[in-house]
Order: structure tokens, then sequence, then C-alpha cells
């Protein structure tokens, strides 16, 4: 392989890894504080995505309408907090879980009978899909736009997590939920801001995803969903640190699979892209992110 | 004595299970009053119930002049009582300092804080010097002393300590309860102290309830709770 190809195969690398660490940071934030995974986080990247779509449609920028999209994936975000989480408050775990499937069943059905089950373009700015020349290398232009956003996204979410007192509250809670609550933080708030950063994160990813994938459709949220949870698990459940790594490890494995398989078997990256992760897993059950923690423990 | 904690016929417990048997109680400003009692008793359920994390189903909890039954637990620490819960809990991920930040977290008057915490250096130096450091690496000791430095920053009137001896070397609890004993001499903080090492307790107290499958059994001065004998009598002498 030439350098020029290494490079390239790099920074295809890096922009998944990006998109993936967002999604998964978005998963792992309410995971981290509530101890729930949301079943439902795949279709906050889809009513984004629906969202752009009616925007483009009707002729609004790209850009400006992901601002949008980014706004409906909060507001999403919000509505299953309040209609799958917040009922349940206290409920066993299981209910809550079977209840965010829920709400990502119906967002679904509705799409489907309501918009459409097929698949809808969405128009991407064509200098999108353009590359920088640099002497030999080929830059494409969205991954690098991805890369940015991304370390942009994740730099303001550590400066946020770490100098901002609600994100020191949230980090708290992550760690202790009552013992913040008995330090004056309102579990209520705190939930709210869980979710809050979640479709933030989501919406962030979700554009990303759909400027790369450049469509829309009912069952678009699986795949984000699938790889978020993928990622959390890899980087140790319910630790933000983690979910970066994991994401960014899922994106590498995926993307050398892509290379290095012979052309017969690429089809089954996907497959042996789980069963790389399965092996990890077996020799690390705790995911990578126990590494850095076991030495303060 | 003017009383800053007065609590009347108190039932608590968990779901359908009462632990706690209509207790009554008052603590008078600058008092430190221990609840001793064996596992089980009930002390713990009494502290989760005064600071809100469960709801008392019968009786009355007036605190500085308030009722604050029924009260959320971020409500409650706004009133002025910190509860430094058991096992000390401290965030084992986040730094000394922002441990300490956490602590004020209830309080409106940040910067006050902030020199509130330069004069708890004094008292807690061991805090100062690892102030950048994961609280996870702090000793048990260290921990505990971190446990009540925060609670003290969100500047409570009525400091509740459950089991503050626990897990920690001999020769640390005594340090431990020295500090108690000095921060109420030094602030005229009120000091419910629940514990289960007797002899320490009752050293610094200068009242006790004994708490045992609870029912206050017993109450009095310091002096006349240690006359009972509580080790053999009451709660079993294993953990004297």
């Amino acid at each position: 392989m030439t350098v020029e190809l290494l490079v390239q195969q790099l920074i295809n690398a890096l922009s998944l890894g990006s998109i993936y660490a967002l999604l998964a940071l978005g998963l792992a934030v309410v995971y981290s504080v509530l101890g729930l995974l949301n079943f439902a986080y795949g279709e906050i990247i889809t009513i984004a995505g629906y969202c752009m779509f009616f925007l483009v449609s009707g002729g609004m920028d790209f850009w400006y309408a992901a601002i949008f999209g980014v706004i409906a994936a909060i507001a999403t975000s919000l509505l299953i907090q309040l209609v799958a989480f917040r009922p349940l408050r206290g409920a066993p775990a299981n209910a809550v879980i079977f209840a965010s499937f829920a709400v990502s069943i119906i967002i679904k059905a509705l799409i489907s009978n309501v918009i459409s089950p097929r698949p809808r373009g969405i128009p991407v700015p064509s200098w999108v899909d353009g590359v920088i020349q640099l002497g030999s290398f080929r830059l494409p232009i969205l991954a690098l736009i991805t890369i940015a956003i991304a370390v942009v996204a994740m730099v303001a979410l550590t400066w946020a997590l770490h100098y901002s007192t609600p994100g020191l509250a949230i980090r708290a809670a992550a760690e202790d939920f009552t013992v913040t609550r008995l330090m004056g933080a309102p579990a209520g708030r705190l939930i709210l801001l869980a979710f809050v950063l979640s479709g933030i994160l989501a919406g962030i990813a979700g554009v990303l995803w759909i400027a790369r994938t450049g469509s829309v459709s009912p069952a678009m949220g699986f795949t984000p969903l699938l790889q978020s949870f993928i990622a959390i698990v890899l980087g140790g459940l319910g630790n933000l640190r983690g979910a970066v790594i994991g994401g960014f490890a899922l994106a590498f494995i995926e993307v050398a699979l892509q290379v290095l398989l012979p052309t017969a078997v690429v089809p089954f990256t996907a497959a042996l892209t789980l069963v790389a992760v399965v092996v990890i897993l077996y020799f690390r059950p705790q995911g990578f992110s126990k590494l850095a923690q076991e030495r303060v423990a | 004595m003017d009383t800053l904690l007065d609590v009347r016929g108190l039932v608590a417990g968990y779901g359908p299970i009462t632990v706690l048997h209509e207790l009554s109680l008052h603590v008078g400003r600058g008092e430190i009053v221990a609840i001793l009692g064996a596992n089980g008793a009930g002390k713990s359920t009494l502290l989760q119930a005064l600071v809100g994390m469960i709801r008392p189903t019968a009786g009355a909890v007036a605190f500085d002049g308030h009722d604050v039954n029924g009260n959320s637990p971020e409500q409650i620490v706004r009133r002025g009582m910190t509860l430094v819960p058991e096992g000390r809990r401290i965030f084992s991920k986040l730094s000394v300092m922002e441990n300490l930040r956490m602590g004020a977290y209830s309080r409106r008057d940040r910067a006050v804080a902030l020199e509130q915490m330069d004069r708890y250096f004094e008292l807690f130096p061991v805090l100062a010097d690892r102030r950048n450091q994961a609280a996870g690496t702090l000793s048990g000791g260290e921990q505990q002393q971190l446990a009540i430095c925060r609670a003290l920053l969100s500047n409570p009137s009525l400091l509740l300590l459950d089991e503050p001896s626990l897990g920690l070397a001999p020769v640390i609890v005594d340090k431990v309860f020295e500090l108690i004993a000095t921060l109420r001499d030094e602030t005229g903080l009120t000091i419910v102290l629940v514990e289960q090492s007797v002899v320490d307790a009752l050293e610094i107290a200068d009242r006790a309830y004994v708490l045992s499958n609870g029912r206050f059994t017993a109450e009095g001065t310091s002096e006349q709770i240690a006359e009972l004998d509580l080790e053999a009598n009451y709660l079993g002498g294993d953990n004297a």
C-alpha cells in the first residue's frame, strides 16, 4: 500500500471514528447518569434526518437545515425522556428499556405510514463531496469537515463537563447519583440536562452521518444505535472517555477490514467487525477504558 | 437551649416495611448528639428520612423553625442540613477540588464558598496538598476528611454524620473524631453523629440516643449512656 492510500484510509477511519465517537458519547451520557440505555436513540437521528429532508426539499441550504436538524434532535431526545423515561422513574430497568423500544418502534411506524417506507435522498452540496489535492495526497472535504466538527464538539463537551457547574454535576451523578442529589443538585434537572447533551451529540453526529449517506429512511436509526452501543461496550459502559475510545476503535477495525480483506469477503465486513469486537471483549471484558481506571483505584 | 432539629413521631421505612417506629428526638443548636445502635437498628434509615431520601409515612420534622417533612434532598441541603453519607461516598474519579466544588453546589454565594474553602484547608491541610489529585487516590482517613469538608462547603447549620469511623484504622478514627469535636468548638456547628463505635462517639457527644429495632430504648447525657454498658447490653460486644 502506498503512503497516499494509507493516509487516505487513515483520514477515512478518523472521520468515521469521529461520527461513532459522537454517537457513542450521546448514548453514554444518558447511560452514565441514569444507568439505562435509550433504545430510541437511533430515532433521534431519524427525526433530525427527516427534518433536514423537508427543509432541504423546501429549498433551504443543507448546512442551515443541519442546524434545525440538531434542534430537532434535542427536541426528540427530550420527548423520549418525557414519554419513556420520566413516567417510569423508579420502575425496574426492564420496563424503561421496553418503553424506549416502544418509542423507537412507534416513531419508525409513524414515518413509514405518514411519509413513506422508502428511503428519500437529501441532496448534499456538491463541493462537500470534493477533495483537496495536497501534493500527491487527495483529502476528501467531507472527512475533514467531519473530523473538525467532531473535535470542536468533543473539546466543548470536555470543557463544559469540567468547568461548568452543571457539567461537573453530570460527572458526579455518573459516579453517584444519590450523593449528587444530597449535594443539592436536583435530580430532574440533571436527567434533563443529560438528555439535552445526548440530543446535541446525536444531532451533530446525525447531520454528519446524513452528509455521508445522502439519504433518510424510517429505519436509518438502527445502524447508528448499534454502532454506538458497540462502541460504549468496547469502551466500558458508562464511561465517557471510553465511549470516544470505543467509537474510534470500532471505526479503525471496520476500515482496516475493508482495506485488508480480499474483495470477495468485503461484503462481510460488518459481521467480521463484530467478530473482532467479540474477540476484544473476550480478552478485556471491561472494555478498554478500565486500563486507565484501575490504576486510580 | 434553642432547638435546631425537632423530630416527633417519625415513622419511615422502605415500601411496606416499617423500619422506624414513632421516633422523637431533638437537637439543640451547637450540640453534638450521638445516635447509637447496632447494624440494622435503623440508624441510616433515620438519616435518610431526615435528608429527604425516603419519605416518612408519619410524624413531623421541624428544622430551624421550618417544617421540612417530605422535602426533597435538594431543598433540605439548601435549608442547611447536610449528610455525610455512610462509607464516605466521595466522587473518586473527580479531583479533590471538584468534590469540594460539588459540595458548594447548592450555594448562590460561590465566592464566599471559595473563601471558606481556604479556611477549611487550614483545618484539612492534606486536602489542600492534594487538591488536584483524583479523590479515589486518597487514603480512607483522607477520604473521610474530604467527605466532611465537602459537606461543610454547603454551609450547613446541622451536619449529619453516618458512621464516620466505618472502615478506618483506630488511630485514624481518633483523628476524625477529634476533628469533629474541633469543628463544633470552632464554628459552633451542630452535629448529629450516627455510630456503632459507642466509646468513640460518647467521648465527643453531649447527649446520645440508643436505637434498637427502630425504637429509641434509651436517651440521656453521654455520661448517663456510658454507664449503661451498651456494648454488652444493647449492641453485642463484637464491635467494641
